[in-house]
């Protein structure tokens, strides 16, 4: 047993590390989120060239042959950073479904496009009626001779602006809800019959809502009706990169914060003396430990295949969502005026985390799930087993 | 990264589970059980701990050259964990785990071979005074007062809180030998025989019904000067090391886990309005915030373990672990009061489960309140906000 990371992932951290302080301080951010697609597409081309883009893919498809701890490692400086370019919506989810249910000709023809930085891509899954049910589809696709042709609305999709191909969960069969009977189709983002509005969120990211007409879609991404079984662990690694992000981003915010209180003078005296702002700081550390520890709990039981994984990512996704929010609040709070500003990046931070509290299911969402999951299991003991000495 | 067992550790998990599976029997549960913590359980706390010793695993965190066992942290994680797996009780920790360590690390050749043999083979119940009457998480205002005189200390004052003083042979006290200086100065660390002429026991009433707590009393005690560790007013020193070694005990995270295995399991017995308690909405969201919680502290011990197995010593930052486990301890005390409904504040006396219509509200209350403790003693979870405020994030006092 062991928390250390290999020579390779510390130097992958340092690489990362050193970017985020050249190129991104809260200046250079905002004038990367002001650009069209709301990234830098040079900085993309340096992630290229860096070898990041390649970092999850398997060593045959001209990968890195990264797991979940690699993951980790980049997704935490980028949340610490609060990195602006499309390493979820391009690498993990549009990238992390073809490698995972793509053809070999589809893999061999995209994953060294998005390997050297040439393609964008975006997974279009939410709908308006969907809330945080992933399954919850009604767009539609029809065969139609040799061809599947999709008719619907995507919403919300991140990268959905710059992305050039989409993976679109779609409807084959059964019910509105029912897992069974969705298909992942790759679909030409410029093809006939696709609309995209694009928009901003909070956090200064860009994503779009798009509509298909008859689009006729380039490929069957796994099995027809089996989407699902493509999709899932795909997204499951995205919750989990997502977390560790928002380690990265608890990291900062408490960094700054505790940096406010040393320098902070108010009654003659930093405001880091008061008792009352101690434990308060306290509260926010013990926070973000528990991140750390549910992080490091659900990336080693993902990484050996271990039976608790599944608990451990959903107990993970509760806590990144109520320790984000409780982090971000006491950050505010503790820089008094201004922490309302966009003088600081506290505020920016703070966004960030509320958008990934959100992503692919709330912290209620997920208790959901974590009740039946935990609740689920038979225990053997008796009555007399527990007592406290 | 990972959480893999060597064949090395798992070979030992294997051993321990069979000590467990021999040890661990019916005349140790019937000794033990419903009884922790009550006038009952000291036959049965020494018989068990003479099993471990007969093992050699009465001290696993000692040096070797002491009697104990060269575990690696993990070891003694898969030790905890069976132990709790099984409903096991931990050792009696004032003798093995607080005194014994300091009086390896700074005591005499003498105080060595007299104390930690019998520490070992559970021959001397051992007790804390620490605490008085004015000095409560402001320890360090201490009064107990020793006075030299030729070649004994004469001791007068008196230690409150002193758990399980009514069964102790010895008792190691923070006693205070010179006024002048700085108050942490001045702090004097003394071994003292409860059988010393002078020494009387009041035990103190508490909310739990338990009988745990006493108030101890120093008359004119005359304490060899043999008796003292370490140097005059070097205590506060000595005593902090040892405060670290308490902080990590009292995570408790294995015990914890067979305390909410078991709410779940009697929230699933529990009927309300014709369907179990556990589908219940509001309780499930209840349990299952702190399961979370408590498997996050799981790992956050299991990266202190890792720190230790790489010689890094358990700082301050082991704090969060007597904050978060006593916190969670407390919720699911709580947890386990309200599954038994209104048999948690009802008094069982002396009618069976049966007449009574309940098996274990009695426990679940005394819990709960005995429970309440946690949070107060080993440093208030208020002065350990103070520390890790301090320590960890460098903040001004």
């Amino acid at each position: 047993m062991n928390f250390d990371l290999t020579e390779e992932q510390t130097m992958i951290q340092d690489s990362l590390e050193r970017f985020v302080n050249e190129h991104y301080t809260l200046d250079q951010r905002n004038a990367v989120i002001s650009l069209r697609d709301g990234f830098s597409p040079a900085h993309w081309q340096r992630f290229a060239e860096l070898g990041w883009l390649s970092i999850p893919f398997a060593e045959d498809n001209g990968g890195f042959g990264g797991g979940p701890v690699d993951n980790m490692v980049i997704m935490r400086e980028i949340g610490k950073g609060l990195v602006a370019e499309p390493f979820l919506p391009t690498v993990l989810l549009f990238g992390g479904l073809l490698e995972a249910g793509g053809r070999q000709e589809l893999q061999q023809t995209y994953l060294p496009q998005i390997i050297a930085g040439e393609l964008q891509g975006a997974f279009a899954y939410l709908e308006k009626q969907s809330r945080y049910e992933m399954t919850d589809v009604v767009t539609q696709a029809r065969q139609d001779g040799d061809n599947w042709v999709i008719d619907g609305e995507k919403i919300v999709v991140l990268n959905g602006g710059a992305a050039q191909k989409l993976v679109v969960l779609a409807r084959t069969s059964g019910d509105q809800s029912d897992e069974k009977g969705l298909t992942l189709f790759l679909v030409d983002a410029d093809a006939s019959g696709v609309q995209r509005k694009a928009y901003r969120m909070t956090d200064g990211r860009d994503v779009a809502n798009i509509t298909f007409s008859n689009v006729v879609a380039e490929a069957v991404v796994g099995e027809v009706d089996q989407g699902a079984e493509v999709m899932n662990p795909v997204v499951d690694s995205a919750r989990l990169a997502v977390c560790a992000e928002a380690l990265g981003a608890m990291e900062s915010l408490n960094a700054q914060t505790l940096e406010y209180l040393k320098t902070r003078k108010q009654f003659d005296v930093t405001i880091g003396s008061f008792q009352a702002l101690q434990h308060r700081a306290v509260d926010m550390f013990s926070a973000t430990e528990n991140v750390r520890s549910l992080l490091y709990r659900a990336v080693c039981t993902a990484a050996a295949g271990h039976e608790d994984a599944t608990r451990s990512l959903l107990a993970l996704k509760v806590m990144v969502g109520r320790a984000g929010r409780l982090v971000g609040g006491e950050s505010i709070q503790m820089h008094g005026g201004m922490g309302m500003t966009d003088e600081l990046s506290v505020g920016f931070y703070v966004k960030r985390l509320m958008i990934i509290n959100l992503l692919f299911g709330d912290a209620d969402y997920h208790q959901q799930q974590f009740i039946e999951v935990a609740n689920a299991e038979q225990s053997e003991l008796t009555l007399a087993d527990t007592e406290a000495a | 990264m990972d959480l893999q067992y060597t064949a090395e550790e798992h070979a030992f998990r294997e051993e321990v589970q069979q000590f467990f599976a021999e040890q661990w029997d019916d005349e140790m549960k019937s000794m033990l059980e419903n009884r922790r913590g009550t006038d009952g359980m000291k036959p049965g706390m020494i018989e068990w701990q003479k099993r471990l010793y007969n093992k050699g695993w009465m001290a696993p965190g000692w040096p070797v050259e002491h009697g104990g066992v060269d575990w690696s942290p993990t070891q003694h994680h898969i030790f905890n964990s069976e132990r709790a797996r099984v409903g096991a009780p931990e050792r009696i920790p004032f003798g093995v785990t607080m005194v014994a360590p300091v009086i390896y690390s700074y005591g005499t050749e003498e105080q060595k071979s007299k104390f930690l043999p019998r520490i070992l083979a559970s021959e001397d119940w051992w007790c804390q005074g620490y605490s008085e009457p004015g000095s409560g998480s402001d320890l360090a205002s201490l009064q107990c007062k020793a006075e030299l005189d030729g070649e004994d200390y004469v001791i007068n004052g008196s230690k409150i809180w002193t758990t399980y003083a009514q069964y102790a042979d010895w008792i190691f006290c923070l006693v205070r030998t010179d006024n002048s200086g700085r108050k942490q100065e001045g702090i004097t660390f003394m071994l003292i025989d409860m059988n010393s002429p002078g020494v009387t026991v009041r035990p103190i009433a508490t909310i739990d019904g338990f009988h745990h707590l006493n108030e101890v009393f120093f008359e004119d005690v005359r304490v060899p000067v043999a008796n003292r560790i370490g140097e005059e007013g070097k205590g506060w020193t000595y005593a902090k090391s040892l405060l670290v070694h308490e902080r990590l005990s009292i995570a408790e995270v294995a015990d914890s886990q067979g305390m909410l295995a078991k709410i779940r399991d009697l929230a699933r017995r529990e009927i309300n309005g014709g369907k179990p308690l556990l589908e219940d909405a509001r309780f499930a969201q209840r349990l299952s915030d702190v399961e979370i919680e408590l498997m996050a502290l799981e790992f956050t011990e299991l990266r202190v373990l890792a720190d230790a197995a790489k010689g890094v010593q358990p700082g301050p930052e082991s704090s969060l672990l007597k904050l978060q486990g006593t916190e969670i301890q407390q919720t699911l005390q709580e947890l386990l009061m309200d599954v038994s409904g209104y048999y948690s504040q009802t008094l069982q006396g002396d009618l069976s489960d049966e007449e009574f219509g309940n098996d274990y509200a009695d426990l679940a209350r005394k819990l709960y309140f005995r429970g309440r403790a946690s949070t107060i003693y080993g440093g208030s979870n208020e002065v350990q906000k103070n520390i890790t405020a301090k320590y960890v994030l460098g903040l001004a006092s």
